[in-house]
């Protein structure tokens, strides 16, 4: 069972696919179906959760059979630590994004829940190949259901909204697709073999010149930083934002943007591990960062769109994502990927929110609201809790993200996290203000004194997030449990002597007391 | 000695092109004789699919010899040469010439055009591709063009009540005898070099010359640009729009798919036969026929933007794809040439594909081949919309479809030849290509139904669609046997 476990959960989804293409017709049956597919896909993926072994070095679950021998391609999952959190971060969302479009779409049914569980197979398939071939797969099989999802379902602009988010990272991915095949290459002419496979590669970067591992970063930056989307490459995202269907920007928010940072860990970092730690690439991707963060942060607070302001947010949280990855530090990275599961929960309740706010008054504009917590008192206070997440209050689980990468950031350079910390100061700013202008105060528009209040299962969508919110928020130990061993593992790629000036197991020992949240206790040294 | 003229090896290396010439013939015969009524010639289509049996089992008896024995190289004189390489290319003309024949009848019937030469001239145009594959000698290769050049001339301007049609084949006409003429040209330079019309004995003679004598460079040329009209590679390509256009949309795609391969089985025949000393010289010739790939993507992808006619943004899409597979000459590696094998294979079926869909939506009365007409194609029938969206998503490159691999070995062989900048360049027309693709990807799913005519559908059209759709994706999935295939089949 457990060598083909994560083959099961690649392909549930896509069996509840063909099952969905032959029910009749009846709209009820095709939505009660996509969801109990979802769900069935996420119960899958929970033994992944109980048979993990934390701390265990490389990958588990590995499957392994060859696929393509005449381009050296093979059929390799397996997860670690990142992947399994961002897997799960996927199933989760693939349950919630089902039923958070139960009401919301009308038009379509059964062709919408097919794109959205082919969707969901592209994007486990991203996060558990370890065949860079594969993935490239996975990784293009996601761009087609979601220009559908826009495209057809979305709002007034879809159409160009849908194909803007097309070209873009399709352009990204090809010039990727160069990279990895000059990797390809590389690893041809030093060994004589064609392999895709990410341990092969690995190797390869040793005896490649500086010269042509700076070509392969920049190829793979370009694929990879598109999709986070880091300045200046995040032009596509608003449009893509504001124009698809809400459960379309609640998986493209959670789980899609993740891919790329994802494979800034994956691929960049351990694959091309010179290039990585270049002072003068370091430098412009924190550089970056930090624009990308103060930037999306200045510009939410000028949105007069309820929904732009969040998508301009996600700009602006990524960029702390890109910013703990470059830091190359324990901390760093493992706040990054906290904070990409954190990005994930906050950001998608916060698309849920306006979704369930959109499907009563079909307006995103914020000067239309005011005064909703009179009306909706369960809506404000679950928009509120999604609001401070995101905001990083602590006991939330922003905080913890955000609280570690300010820390791997310090650590790296003083100056970065004097600036990355101003976006935390703008993040509450603008979703405190944008709670205030929706929220507080009296009604000022007449049209919101008759809005229903939330139904029970628009409560019962957000309660299991609102759920791992508090979870990371009050303890986050499993998370960083989890992940210290994968971080450490890339974090010894990019800087091998990392480690050596302690003699104690330096990640978690950082990790763990300042965090205030957990002991050291584990003795020895990284395995 | 009459036996010697006439030996059990020359028969066995032309056994398929005689079946198709022998049954074209037969065609002809018997649409006089027995099928004097319109509406039964479609019982035709059995004659065809006779002859590509036989032929398919020929080219099958052929592998397995070769396979065994090596390369059959003796036949009439040398001038006829059956390798995996020829044998390759007829398997796929095989099959684009059969799922033509299949789809043609219902189309023909709705344009009042059904006439039994049609499945003739398909097979004379096939027969005229065989010798194109196989021919080893330039007189050989000379007619087998020339017969496949002549058919497709009454093809294009079948409709003959169509002003289109005429025009588009006047075009064609007039425009492929100029390009033969340089070809000829070319040729006959090259029987002046050698004193003989084998290619083996010209790679010899050209070999012993010193590699930048003017008269070797003059065949070259010559022999290039005819060449290049061929594939409507530009600037050569002034051709191709109006004539895949006008021609009935079922020749249109025999015309991109088997013309074009051949067109470029022929190429590979001359450059990496008698032209091969070129090798030696690819820093003088490769920059020059990287400039043609490049122009030609842009050509083909910037015009295909603007096109509000489906066939004549599909012509401009084909001559684009044109420019990739000359970039795997450009790159002349052998993952490069692998890399043009493959491409033509995965084009046929999906390049097919989205011209059968055209096919099918030429009703009675309704041409069907503007953007219009294919508007709201999901709500009408949702079956032809899904397989369109195939084929579209492949001819775009995009994984898990089998045009992924074709784009696949052209930007891996130029990464092998250390052509970054092309391949940046080709990557990046493969998003501009996406564009005007998913325009028609766009009108399909979201725009509104224009007319409610059902698509002109047959028994042909399905099992035609099923093959180049599930072939599309099956090479997509597990190419492994489909590029084994290929990498076998170069030229040696």
């Amino acid at each position: 069972m457990d060598q083909h476990l994560l083959s099961i959960v690649l392909l549930t989804p896509l069996a509840g696919l063909l099952v969905l293409l032959l029910l009749p017709g009846n709209k009820n049956l095709i939505r009660i179906w996509a969801n109990l597919a979802a769900l069935a896909g996420f119960a899958v993926s929970l033994p992944l959760v109980f048979r993990f072994q934390t701390g265990a070095p490389g990958f588990q679950f590995e499957e392994r059979a060859d696929w393509i021998p005449a381009l050296g391609a093979h059929y390799h999952l397996g997860i670690d630590g990142i992947s399994l959190l961002l897997v799960m971060l996927t199933t989760a969302m693939g349950v919630i994004a089902m039923l958070c479009s139960w009401s919301a779409v009308q038009d379509r049914v059964r062709e919408y829940y097919a794109m959205f569980l082919l969707l969901q197979t592209g994007m486990i398939g991203v996060f558990i190949s370890l065949d860079f071939f594969l993935f490239y797969i996975f990784w293009e099989l996601v761009l087609v259901p979601m220009y559908f999802i826009i495209g057809v379902w979305g709002g007034p602009r879809k159409l160009y909204a849908a194909i803007k988010f097309f070209l873009y990272t399709l352009a990204g991915s090809v010039l990727m697709l160069l990279g990895i095949l000059t990797l390809y290459f590389q690893h041809f002419q030093q060994t004589g073999a064609y392999s895709f496979e990410i341990a092969d590669l690995m190797k390869t970067s040793s005896g490649m010149s500086f010269g042509v591992q700076e070509w392969v970063f920049w190829a793979f930056f370009i694929g990879f930083a598109i999709k986070v989307p880091m300045f200046p490459f995040h032009t596509w995202l608003p449009d893509a934002h504001v124009e698809a269907p809400t459960a379309g920007s609640v998986i493209l928010a959670a789980v899609l943007l993740k891919m790329g940072t994802y494979g800034f860990l994956r691929f960049s970092l351990p694959l091309l591990p010179q290039a990585s730690a270049d002072q003068k690439i370091v430098q412009i991707l924190a550089i970056l960062s930090i624009i990308g963060i103060i930037y999306g942060a200045l510009v939410c607070l000028m949105q007069k769109d309820w929904k732009k302001l969040v998508a301009y947010s996600s700009v602006s949280h990524l960029g702390f994502c890109t910013l703990g990855i470059f830091a190359l530090n324990p901390n760093g990275i493992a706040g990054s990927v906290i904070q990409q599961v954190n990005h994930g929960i906050s950001t998608g309740m916060l698309f849920m929110v306006i979704g369930v706010i959109y499907e009563r008054r079909h307006t995103r504009e914020i000067s239309e609201y005011g005064g909703l917590g009179h009306v909706m008192p369960k809506f404000a206070t679950i928009f509120a809790i999604a609001m401070l997440s995101s905001a990083g209050l602590p006991l939330l689980n922003g905080f913890v993200g955000e609280f570690t990468i300010l820390q791997g950031a310090f650590e790296a350079n003083r100056v970065w996290a004097a600036f990355a910390v101003t976006g935390v100061i703008l993040g509450a700013a603008y979703l405190l203000w944008l709670y205030q202008r929706t929220i507080l105060g009296q009604v000022s528009n007449g049209k919101n004194l008759t809005i229903p209040d939330m139904n029970f299962r628009e409560v019962a969508m957000f309660v299991p997030l609102i759920a791992w919110a508090v979870w990371i928020g009050v303890y986050p130990k499993p998370f960083f449990d989890v992940l210290r061993q994968p971080v450490t593992e890339i974090v010894e790629r990019v800087h091998p002597d990392y480690f050596k000036g302690s003699q104690l197991q330096p990640a978690i020992a950082k990790l763990g007391p300042k965090l205030g949240t957990e002991v050291a206790a584990q003795a020895g040294g990284p395995r | 000695m009459i036996e010697s003229l006439y030996t059990a090896n020359d028969h066995f290396s032309i056994v398929p092109a005689l079946m198709l010439a022998l049954f074209g013939c037969a065609i002809l015969l018997f649409d006089f004789l027995i099928f004097p009524d319109p509406r039964q010639r479609k019982w035709l289509l059995i004659f065809v699919v006779l002859a590509e049996g036989f032929t398919g089992f020929g080219l099958y008896r052929q592998t397995g010899y070769v396979l065994t024995s090596g390369p059959i190289t003796g036949a009439f004189g040398g001038s006829v040469q059956v390798d995996q390489f020829s044998i390759f290319f007829n398997w796929l003309f095989l099959i684009a010439a059969l799922i033509v024949a299949l789809v043609s009848y219902r189309y023909l019937e709705n344009a009042g055009e059904h006439h039994g030469e049609y499945y003739s001239l398909i097979l004379f145009a096939q027969c005229g591709m065989y010798f194109l594959a196989t021919g080893a000698d330039l007189v050989t290769l000379f007619v087998g063009l020339e017969l496949m050049a002549l058919s497709f001339y009454v093809m294009v301007g079948f409709l003959r009540s169509e002003k289109r049609s005429n025009e588009a084949a006047l075009k064609y006409l007039l425009l492929g005898a100029f390009s033969s003429g340089f070809l000829a040209y070319g040729f006959s330079v090259l029987y002046g070099i050698a004193g003989s019309t084998n290619l083996k004995t010209i790679v010899n003679v050209i070999a012993g010359k010193q590699a930048w004598d003017p008269v070797v460079y003059l065949a070259l040329i010559t022999t290039a640009v005819g060449l290049l009209f061929k594939v409507a590679a530009a600037p050569f390509h002034m051709w191709a729009p109006d004539a895949y256009e006008g021609a009935p949309t079922t020749v249109t795609a025999y015309l991109s798919v088997a013309s074009k391969a051949a067109s470029f089985a022929f190429l590979l025949r001359l450059f990496y036969g008698p032209l091969a000393p070129f090798a030696a010289m690819r820093s003088v010739w490769a920059p020059i026929l990287a400039v043609i790939a490049v122009v030609t993507m842009t050509v083909g992808n910037l015009a295909a933007i603007n096109q509000s006619n489906v066939k004549r943004l599909l012509a401009y899409s084909s001559i684009s794809h044109a420019g990739y597979i000359l970039l795997g000459v450009v790159a002349g590696n052998e993952t490069g040439i692998t890399g043009v094998e493959v491409y033509l294979m995965v084009y046929t079926f999906m390049n097919l594909g989205a011209f059968l869909v055209l096919v099918a939506l030429r009703r009675q009365k309704i041409i069907g081949d503007e953007m219009d007409d294919i508007s709201g194609l999901m709500k009408r029938s949702p079956g032809y919309a899904v397989l369109m969206l195939i084929f579209l998503i492949s001819l775009a490159g995009i994984p898990p479809t089998a045009g992924f691999l074709g784009k696949y070995y052209i930007f891996w062989s130029l990464i092998e030849a250390h052509q970054y900048t092309l391949a940046v360049i080709a990557t990046l027309y493969a998003a501009v290509a996406i564009y005007y693709y998913f325009r028609i990807v766009k009108s399909m799913f979201a725009a509104e139904i224009k007319e409610k005519e059902p698509m002109a559908t047959s028994f042909g059209m399905r099992v035609a669609l099923a093959v180049s759709g599930v072939m599309t994706l099956v090479i997509g999935v597990y190419p492994e046997p489909f590029l084994k295939l290929a990498q076998n089949s170069l030229l040696r």
